[in-house]
């Protein structure tokens, strides 16, 4: 594990890692169109069908319209699926169907400078969407006041954590079907006990002891105040929390794609 | 020491383990500055291993490697800088146009500029892609993604460049242009380290050939040296139906060495004139004599049994 740490380092001190998300960025580029289209109208029709067709049944909840409720959850949790699809499907595409990993490591990058690239990226594409979802909650009056503006680290934050944790799972597939047991096993069950759609706080005991151990549910109590105009409390553990799941998995992936590519 | 007695490559006893299989078996290699250098062996010899613990890829699990006077792999990602690969199978980026395969590679070098750019058109040029710079790789033919390849490779001016069965799969114009360009790359001077199962590529291209096989070193010299010291000079190949009653007969008498290889038997001899000469008085048997050749020794050295590793 040492050396890991050791190329890790290395790989952020050097900055190399920078290419890799340049390369990213500029394919995302190419297909700019449809992915904007969809980073704006998710959310919207999210927001719509959900914020104010379930809403006139849920009325308030925690004591704001439930859109307000919903827009503040649906940032974090779109930040995940971004960062963890980015991580998985696409990732696992450049790595063992372009065999795009492959060619860059001929060149002076390393595993490292690979794997924290994609991680960034990852993250990157969570902005992007955070982004679309403020502004789309903006228009419709579901963000409370110009302090949203500060989530946008947070999401890079959650959507960093989320992309390393998926960048574990693909360095060990064997195929785009073993995606379907981390999405259902890990993913979905986060979605629906993170607090995104509901309040944790009249779940049963279990299940709120359990959340408080997901990283969803620290990326969800520090971002959701932001965007309804109050102030997050227990920043630094909620910090410490995402930051741990964040380093662990970058870690281990740089470990296990070191040990797949060396094969 | 003088320029030309630098090694580019050293390898000593050097070995690549899986378990309880062996991969590379304890080999030692130098190859000089300059040098075109061939590795030749059958499927599962153990070439690939051999070229990923050159570019510090895979880690050996004994001996020692310096590439470019790098010890690797623990410094296998600076020597990397000065290196060019080319993979046995293409791995362009496929989101990517001609040219921005190259600037996006070159950008994994940390290059950019004008210089990068002056550089990139001469690739082109040298490639003979100058029309296709904005095509999409799935437009490009096989021969045009293995130029491509080799000119990505070129990106960073590399002292070392590595070919994996660069002419795999191309038909014979597009390897006669490959191996025009690989010729030219020799005479500018680069160190060029080739895998390939064409042996007439090798014949042609490599100042040096070594023969590998279940991860040893069986021999290494010039081609020419290499057929001298294993083959007699003359080859006489006779087929068809008669071919069979006929050795038994004539030929086995009349050949230093013979070996049956399917319905074809092989004669080896210093002197060729009574073999041409009887086949020639038997009329009717089909015969080809030829100069020994390198695919001989490969054969001789390697057996010929069917490689499917």
């Amino acid at each position: 594990m040492a050396v890991t740490w050791v190329q890790l380092l290395d790989s952020l001190r050097g900055g190399r890692w920078r290419a890799v998300w340049w390369r990213n960025f500029r394919v995302w580029q190419r297909l700019a169109g449809p992915a904007i289209l969809g980073n704006f109208g998710e959310p919207l029709l999210y927001l719509l069908a959900l914020g104010y067709g379930l809403g006139s049944f849920v009325g308030d909840m925690q004591g704001m319209r439930y859109i307000v409720f919903l827009a503040s959850g649906i940032v974090v949790s779109s930040a995940m699926t971004t960062a963890s699809f980015e991580g998985m499907y696409s990732a696992y595409t450049r790595m063992e169907v372009q065999r795009t990993w492959e060619s860059i490591l001929t060149t002076p990058l390393s595993v490292a400078d690979v794997v924290f690239g994609e991680a960034v990226w990852g993250a990157t594409k969570s902005v992007f969407s955070g982004v679309a979802i403020l502004l789309v909650a903006t228009v419709l009056g579901a963000v409370g006041d110009a302090r949203a503006i500060l989530v946008l680290p947070l999401v890079l934050l959650t959507g960093l954590c989320f992309a390393s944790m998926s960048l574990v799972v693909t360095a060990v597939s064997r195929s785009y079907d073993f995606f379907l047991y981390y999405t259902t096993l890990v993913i979905t069950p986060m979605l629906l006990i993170g607090g995104v759609f509901f309040p944790l706080d009249r779940m049963p005991q279990a299940i709120q002891i359990a959340a408080q151990g997901l990283p969803l549910t620290h990326a969800v109590a520090l971002i959701r105040p932001l965007v309804i105009g109050t102030i997050p409390h227990h920043v630094a553990l909620h910090l410490l929390v995402l930051g741990l799941y964040t380093l662990v998995p970058l870690m281990l992936a740089v470990r296990l794609v070191n040990r797949r590519m060396g094969g | 020491m003088s320029d030309d007695q630098v090694q580019v490559i050293d390898a000593r006893l050097l070995s690549k383990h899986y378990g309880r299989y062996t991969a590379v078996d304890a080999v030692d290699v130098k190859i000089r500055r300059g040098e075109f250098w061939g590795l030749l062996g059958p499927n599962g010899a153990g070439k690939t291993t051999f070229l990923r613990m050159i570019t510090g890829a895979i880690a050996p699990s004994s001996g020692s490697l310096r590439v470019l006077e790098y010890p690797v792999p623990a410094q296998a990602r600076p020597m990397r800088r000065r290196i060019g690969v080319v993979p046995q199978l293409d791995n362009l980026d496929p989101d990517f146009s001609v040219i921005e395969n190259l600037r996006t590679y070159a950008g994994y070098f940390g290059l950019s500029g004008p210089d990068l750019d002056t550089h990139i058109e001469g690739l082109l040029e040298f490639a003979a892609l100058e029309s296709k710079r904005d095509a999409r790789i799935s437009a490009l033919s096989g021969g045009m993604q293995r130029r491509l390849s080799l000119v990505r490779a070129l990106v960073n001016q590399p002292d070392l460049l590595i070919l994996d069965e660069p002419t795999t799969g191309l038909d014979p114009q597009a390897r006669q242009l490959m191996w025009q360009r690989l010729r030219e790359l020799k005479s500018k001077g680069i160190t060029v380290v080739l895998t390939t199962h064409y042996m007439e590529e090798a014949q042609r291209l490599c100042d040096r050939i070594t023969i590998m096989d279940h991860g040893r070193l069986l021999d290494s010299a010039s081609p020419s040296e290499l057929i001298k010291r294993h083959i007699e000079p003359h080859v006489v190949e006779v087929y068809g139906d008669d071919a069979e009653a006929w050795h038994l007969g004539v030929g086995a008498g009349l050949a230093d060495r013979s070996e049956q290889v399917g319905e074809t038997w092989l004669y080896y001899a210093l002197d060729e004139e009574p073999l041409v000469d009887a086949l020639k008085a038997s009329h009717g048997i089909s015969y080809l004599h030829r100069p020994a050749n390198l695919e001989d020794v490969f054969v001789k050295l390697t057996g010929r049994e069917l490689r499917e590793a």
